[in-house]
C-alpha cells in the first residue's frame, strides 16, 4: 500500500473522509494508451489494486471482487506528468505576497528549496488536476544567481501529502540569461558555476574547516551543491543555443559524475547527436518557433521531433500560469500534426502520448529504476494514477471525465468550476448571484 | 530557470519605455485655415496591391463560410483576388479554372486576429525593437501603432503558415489609458507597413482599463495611481477632445485629432478590459462622452455580463482559457466564450502572443469544447466566425473580408482537416487570392530578411 493509501485508509477509518480511499478497481473495455510509447489500445483494461496499477492493456481479466467501470467510447490514460513548473508556488503570478517562486532579495540561492512552501490546495493545483495533470515537478525561477534552488517532485492529489521528493533537482541557467545573472556575460556565467562547484567539493571534503576567504557561496549553498557533484542530486540546466548546449556538455570532462538535465534546448536541434550521444535527457518547450531571442534563432516546432530522431530523451514541460501545465495534451497532438506534413519532423501518437507522461517521469527520477517509484505509465507496479478521458486525450475536444491518483478517485472542482455553475445563467430577478452557491 | 521567453503578454505589460513623447506639429497650422481635423487626409497610405494568382476552384471539402454556415462537399470559387462562387457539388466550375481537389479537406476564411503586437513588440525581443507601449504619458492618443511596426517581424511568418492568419490589427501595449492608433494588416510580407496595410480599413484607438496604467504610472509617483485616477483622467481627455472638436483647429493637435475621429465614429475603440464591473463602468463613461466601444479585448469576465455586452452591441474578445496570472484575471474560466455566445453575445477569439496567434483555431475549438461540457452545444460553423467574421465586423471590415461570399476578398485557408482538430494545419493560404503558404512546395513560404542565413532558413518553423 502506498503512502497514500495508507494516509487515505487512515482517514477513512477516521470518518473525516471516507470517499478519499483508495479503491480496487477495473476499467474495461476502453482504448487504452500506456504512455509507454506505443499505440494505443482498443478494447483494453485496466487494473489498479492497493493503489498500484496491476495489469493494463488487451485480454486482461478483471479479478474477482474489483469493481468494474464499463469504459466504452472512452479512453484510459496514465496521468499526465508535468515537467518543470511552478506549481504550488504562487496564487497569482503579479501579486507579488502570493508568489514564491522567485527570492530575488535572498542571501541565498543554490540552498534554496522549494518542498517546505509547495501548497496542495492552490487553485493551480486544482486546475492542473481537472486537466488530468497528476504528477509534476516543482522548480524555482532564479533570483539573482545563475542558481535558481533546488525543485520537488509533486503528485496532484487533493490531500496533504504533495511533495513525493524535496530537493530532487538543482536548476542552474547559462545562456543569455545566465549571462545577465552572472554579471554580464557568458564567461562570468561559466566561471560562476565552476567555482561554486570548486567551493562545493572543497566544504564536502572538509566540511568543518574554515572556508577559503574568498568563498563566494553562502556555506549553505555550498552544501547544496555538493551533491549535485557527485551525481546524487540531478542538474539542471536553462540552456538554448547550440554552442552553450555544447558548453554544457563539455562540463562533463571537467565534472563526470554530473547528472544533467537540459530546460529548454531551443537550438537541441543543431546539436541533437552531441545530446543524445552524452545520453544527456531534454526537457523543453515544443512549440516555441520564434527567434525570440539571439540565443534562439534556430527556434522551430521540429526541435523536438529532431532530437527524438537523433536518439534524445525528449519531455514536454516548462509549464507555468502562462504555459499552463493543462495544455500539455494540445502541445503533443500538435507534434503529431506535424507528423503529416512532407518534409516535417513530428511525432507519432504513442510517442506524442509519451512525452508529457512516462518520457517526463523518468527525467524526473520518476521511471521505477531500482525500485523506484514508477509514474507515467499504465504497467504493473506503476503509481494508480489513471485518468478516464471522454475521446483522445490529445484532441481538443477532449477531457478528464475522472481522475485518480495513488488510486484514489479526485475530486475535480475548483474556484473555475464553481463560477461557471454560478454564471451559467445569468438570472438576477430574485436575488444578487453572490446568494446563487 | 527563468520565466519562459515568448510570452509576450509580460513585455507588453510590465516593460517600461523610454521614448520620447512627440511634440504636435503645429508649425504649418495657419489661423486663417480652419481646416477639419486630417483625419481622412491618411498621410500614410497603404501601397498593398493584390499579387497575383490564378482563377481557382477548392473542390469537395467541407466549407465553413465563417459566418454560421457549412457546405459539405463545397465548391470555392475565386478568380482576380475576389470570391465568385461558394457552392455545392452541383455548382458548375468555368473554363479556366484551376481545380484543387479538395476532399477530405476543410475551407474557411482567412484567420483574422484582432488583437495582435507582433511587429510593434518582434522577435527577437530586444529592447531595441521592443517598440509597443509608449509609457511616458498616460494618454498618448497621438502615437500611431504602423509607425513603430517591423515589418520584418518572422512572427508575421508563423501566423501565416501555422496559423492561416491573413488579416490581423496591430495594437499598442496597454500601459496607457490611451495608448494609440492600431493598424490593420494584411499579413503579406513587404518591405514597408505601408506595403501590408489593409486598403481602407478603419483606424481603432487602443484604451486600457485596470491595473496596467496605474501600476505604471503609480510607480512613478504620478496620476493615475488607483482605478478613479484611471476615469478621472480619461474623462478629462475626452472633456478636451470634445471642446477641441467643437473648435477651429487652429492649432492642431495630434492626439485630439484621434479622440475627435473616435468622437465622430470614424475610429473604432479597442478597449483592454478584464473585469465586470470595469466594463461596465466604460460603458457608462462611453456614453457620458458621446462614444462607443467596439469591442473589450482579453474580458476575462465578460461572462457575467454578456447580456449588458450583448444589449451595447459589444464584441468581446477573449482567450480561450488564460486566468490567474494577474488579479484582474483571476475570475477567467474556460467556458467565457461558450457563455457569451449563448446570451448571444458577439465572440472573437484572441491572441495577445506571437504564439497564440499561430493557433486560434485551436484555442475556439478548446473553448468550443468547455462549452459543450455545460451543455452548451456550438455547431462547429458558428465557431470558426469567432477568427473569422466576428474579428472582422469588430474591426470593421466585414464588409470585404471574413467570410466566403461572392465579391468579397479571397482570404483563404484550405486546411488538411477540421480546423477545430489539433490533428490539423493550413495546406494552402491565399491572401487576395495569391498563394502565399503552400505546406506542400518548400519555396511557397515566406522567410523575413532577419532569417536569411540563419539555421533553419526555409523551415515551415
Amino acid at each position: 500500500m502506498s503512502r497514500r493509501a495508507i494516509l487515505a485508509a487512515a482517514l477513512a477509518a477516521a470518518a473525516f473522509s471516507p470517499a478519499a480511499f483508495a479503491q480496487d478497481f477495473a476499467i474495461t473495455n476502453a482504448t487504452v494508451a500506456t504512455g509507454d510509447g506505443s499505440a494505443p489500445i482498443a478494447n483494453g483494461t485496466v487494473v489498479v489494486r492497493g493503489g498500484k496499477v496491476v495489469a493494463a492493456g488487451a485480454g486482461v481479466a478483471v479479478p474477482a471482487g474489483v469493481q468494474s467501470i464499463d469504459g466504452t467510447g472512452k479512453w484510459v490514460t496514465p496521468g499526465l506528468f508535468a515537467a518543470v513548473t511552478d506549481l504550488g508556488l504562487l496564487d497569482v503570478e503579479g501579486v507579488k505576497d502570493s508568489n514564491d517562486s522567485e527570492a530575488d532579495e535572498s542571501p541565498f540561492n543554490a540552498a534554496l528549496d522549494v518542498s517546505p512552501a509547495v501548497n496542495p490546495d492552490s487553485e493551480h493545483i486544482a486546475v492542473s488536476r481537472e486537466g488530468g495533470v497528476t504528477r509534476a515537478t516543482v522548480s524555482p525561477y532564479n533570483g539573482h544567481s545563475i542558481f535558481a534552488g533546488q525543485g520537488a517532485v509533486i503528485d496532484l492529489g487533493a490531500d496533504p501529502d504533495a511533495v513525493t521528493r524535496a530537493r530532487a533537482f538543482q536548476f542552474v541557467q547559462l545562456g543569455e540569461q545566465g549571462a545577465r545573472l552572472a554579471g554580464g556575460s557568458r564567461v562570468a556565467a561559466h566561471v560562476a558555476l565552476r567555482n561554486a562547484l570548486r567551493e562545493a567539493r572543497e566544504l564536502a571534503a572538509s566540511p568543518n574547516a574554515a572556508r577559503s576567504p574568498d568563498a563566494l557561496l553562502t556555506r549553505a549553498d555550498a552544501a547544496a551543491l555538493a551533491q549535485v557533484i557527485d551525481g546524487r542530486q540531478p542538474l539542471y540546466v536553462g540552456v538554448e543555443r547550440a554552442s552553450d548546449i555544447r558548453s554544457v556538455l563539455a562540463l562533463k570532462t571537467e565534472f563526470p559524475r554530473l547528472d544533467l538535465v537540459l530546460v529548454g534546448a531551443t537550438e537541441g536541434w543543431l546539436v541533437a547527436g552531441d545530446i543524445a550521444a552524452a545520453k544527456v535527457p531534454v526537457i523543453t518547450m515544443p512549440l516555441r518557433d520564434l527567434p525570440s531571442a539571439f540565443e534562439a534563432l534556430a527556434a522551430t516546432q521540429f526541435n523536438v521531433g529532431r532530437m527524438k530522431k537523433a536518439g534524445v530523451k525528449v519531455a514536454i514541460g516548462m509549464f507555468n500560469t502562462s504555459n499552463q501545465p493543462r495544455y500539455a495534451p494540445q502541445e503533443a497532438g500538435n507534434l503529431v500534426a506535424l507528423g503529416k506534413l512532407p518534409g516535417a519532423a513530428g511525432l507519432t501518437w504513442g510517442e506524442a502520448f509519451a512525452a508529457i507522461t512516462s518520457v517526463p517521469a523518468e527525467i524526473s527520477g520518476m521511471g521505477g529504476r531500482n525500485g523506484g517509484v514508477r509514474a507515467g505509465v499504465l504497467a504493473p507496479g506503476a503509481v494508480g494514477d489513471v485518468v478516464i478521458w471522454d475521446g483522445d486525450p490529445l484532441e481538443l475536444s477532449s477531457a478528464p471525465l475522472e481522475v485518480f491518483i495513488d488510486g484514489v478517485k479526485q475530486p475535480l472542482d475548483n474556484h473555475q468550476s464553481r463560477l461557471r455553475q454560478r454564471y451559467k445563467s445569468l438570472d438576477r430577478t430574485y436575488l444578487p448571484k453572490a446568494y446563487d452557491w | 530557470m527563468t520565466r519562459s521567453p515568448g510570452l509576450r503578454r509580460w513585455a507588453s505589460l510590465l516593460v517600461l519605455g523610454t521614448a520620447l513623447t512627440l511634440s504636435a506639429n503645429s508649425a504649418d497650422a495657419k489661423k486663417e485655415d480652419k481646416k477639419p481635423a486630417l483625419i481622412a487626409a491618411n498621410p500614410y497610405p497603404s501601397t498593398y496591391k493584390p499579387y497575383p494568382g490564378t482563377p481557382t476552384a477548392l473542390v469537395g471539402a467541407t466549407v465553413y463560410d465563417g459566418r454560421g454556415g457549412r457546405i459539405d462537399n463545397g465548391v470555392v470559387l475565386f478568380k482576380d483576388g475576389k470570391l465568385v462562387g461558394i457552392g455545392g457539388a452541383d455548382m458548375a466550375i468555368p473554363d479556366g479554372f484551376t481545380k484543387i481537389d479538395a476532399a477530405g479537406k476543410f475551407v474557411t476564411p482567412g484567420v483574422i486576429d484582432i488583437h495582435s503586437h507582433l511587429g510593434v513588440y518582434p522577435s527577437p525581443g530586444v529592447d531595441a525593437l521592443s517598440d509597443g507601449n509608449e509609457m511616458t504619458s498616460p494618454t498618448t492618443p497621438d502615437v500611431w501603432a504602423e509607425h513603430s511596426v517591423w515589418p520584418q517581424d518572422p512572427g508575421f511568418t508563423r501566423a501565416l503558415a501555422n496559423g492561416g492568419v491573413t488579416t490581423l490589427e496591430i495594437l499598442p501595449g496597454s500601459g496607457n489609458l490611451i495608448g494609440g492608433r492600431a493598424v490593420t494588416l494584411k499579413n503579406v510580407p513587404s518591405i514597408t507597413v505601408q506595403g501590408m496595410k489593409f486598403p481602407g480599413a478603419p483606424y481603432a484607438l487602443k484604451m486600457a482599463c485596470g491595473e496596467n496604467p496605474k501600476r505604471v504610472y503609480g510607480g512613478k509617483g504620478q496620476k493615475p495611481s488607483t482605478r478613479m485616477g484611471n476615469f478621472s483622467v480619461d474623462r478629462q481627455a475626452w472633456i478636451d477632445a470634445r471642446k477641441y472638436m467643437d473648435g477651429d483647429h487652429a492649432d492642431r493637435d495630434l492626439g485630439k485629432d484621434t479622440l475627435e475621429g473616435v468622437l465622430k465614429g470614424e475610429i473604432l475603440v479597442q478597449n483592454h478590459c478584464y473585469r465586470a464591473d470595469e466594463m461596465a463602468q466604460v460603458i457608462d463613461m462611453s456614453k457620458e462622452m458621446g462614444y462607443k466601444v467596439t469591442a473589450f479585448h482579453h474580458a476575462v469576465e465578460a461572462y457575467k455580463i454578456a447580456d449588458l455586452l450583448r444589449e451595447n452591441d459589444i464584441c468581446a474578445a477573449v482567450w480561450a482559457d488564460w486566468y490567474g496570472f494577474k488579479m484582474e484575471a483571476y475570475d477567467g474560466i474556460p467556458e467565457n466564450a461558450a457563455l457569451l455566445a449563448n446570451a448571444g453575445t458577439c465572440v472573437v477569439i484572441h491572441s495577445d502572443d506571437e504564439n497564440g496567434i499561430q493557433r486560434l483555431n485551436q484555442e475556439a475549438a478548446k473553448a468550443q469544447a468547455d462549452g459543450r461540457r455545460i451543455g452548451i452545444d456550438i455547431p462547429d460553423a458558428k465557431v470558426v466566425s469567432w477568427f473569422t467574421y466576428n474579428a472582422a465586423k469588430a474591426m470593421g471590415i466585414g464588409d470585404r473580408t471574413g467570410s466566403l461570399e461572392s465579391g468579397k476578398m479571397t482570404d483563404v485557408v484550405l486546411w488538411n482537416g477540421n480546423p477545430l482538430s489539433v490533428y490539423s494545419r493550413p495546406e494552402k493560404v491565399w491572401v487576395d487570392g495569391a498563394l502565399l503558404f503552400d505546406a506542400m512546395d518548400p519555396k511557397r513560404r515566406p522567410v523575413s530578411d532577419f532569417e536569411l542565413g540563419q539555421p533553419g532558413e526555409g523551415d515551415v518553423k
